[in-house]
């Protein structure tokens, strides 16, 4: 059994699945994950919670500066 | 000096590097304050206004280094980290270190199945992080050292390449890459001990809708 077509642990998979949704892993580590990934419900499970997490980090994006904020940046630009 | 080369140079080459007058950094700048604000409040948890007023006197001193005007998001970002930086490297004990081994095998994923904090959650992972509001989730950042706050804000946050990232703080690739796997394993852990501490979830409680029937 070749090296790539053995089964890597769960510890493994679930400590690289940030990079693999970031396509930072190197080919051999992708195709293990992979592998991996249609063996094990569990690791499915963190996946999908990664990607979950991933969008909910991204959707907290700016609102509006609050007014007091606004004016005292204002006032310092002008000031320049 | 560069600027003053490609100032002499004529029409169409300037277009792209732009006016670099005072009235157009502040016109550049007025457009990002809201963003730069925002990341300033998620880096540090008391002076975020002070952060982005040292940031832009910096960048207005270095405006002429600013290649593309649409570029000036990420560039007064970047300078803005490098403020965050030197006031860190002052502080040498938030440079510590977690002990590995007591984040890394924490899964926020496996810990909701196994403790089921939203019985009546038919989507239990998503509606567990809905709970959060924006408060809420820079409470639980603030309760990062800041070494891992940064790198996760400013990639999941703010969407900045590792490599960016490493430049604007420092710090080797590998380093960052490290500290940004550990940060994601904390703030998940924080995320799990946040909402315990502080009854968030009990917020969210609905009413079972056969409660009164």
């Amino acid at each position: 059994m070749s090296d790539s077509q053995r089964l890597i642990p769960c510890s493994d998979a679930v400590r690289q699945l940030w990079e693999y949704l970031d396509h930072a892993v190197s080919p051999q580590d992708q195709e293990k994950i992979d592998r991996h990934l249609s063996f094990c419900r569990r690791c499915c499970g963190e996946l999908e919670f990664a990607k979950e997490l991933r969008a909910f980090l991204a959707s907290q994006e700016a609102d509006e500066l609050p007014p007091h904020v606004k004016d005292r940046l204002e006032r310092f630009m002008t000031g320049l | 000096m560069a600027r003053h080369q490609a100032g002499s140079e004529i029409g169409g080459l300037m277009r792209e590097a732009g006016d670099r007058s005072k009235e157009s950094f502040q016109r550049l700048a007025a457009a990002e304050l809201a963003g730069l604000y925002w990341l300033a409040r998620r880096l540090v948890r008391d002076g975020a206004e002070d952060l982005v007023q040292e940031a832009l006197l910096n960048a207005y001193r270095a405006f002429g280094t600013l290649q593309h005007d649409n570029a000036a998001g990420p560039w007064l970002k970047a300078i803005l980290v490098n403020v965050f930086r030197d006031q860190l490297r002052r502080r040498a004990r938030s440079l510590e270190e977690l002990p590995v081994e007591q984040v890394d095998d924490f899964s926020l994923y496996q810990t909701l199945i196994e403790h089921d904090p939203m019985p009546y959650s038919d989507t239990l992972h998503h509606e567990y992080l809905r709970a959060f509001g924006k408060e809420d989730v820079r409470e639980v950042l603030m309760r990062l050292p800041e070494i891992y706050r940064a790198p996760l804000v400013l990639r999941y946050m703010d969407g900045f390449a590792t490599k960016e990232i490493a430049r604007m703080l420092d710090t080797p690739l590998g380093t960052i890459l490290a500290r940004l796997h550990r940060g994601r394993k904390r703030f998940e852990r924080e995320l799990w001990d946040y909402a315990q501490e502080t009854g968030l979830l009990a917020r969210e409680t609905i009413r079972c809708p056969t409660a009164n029937a």
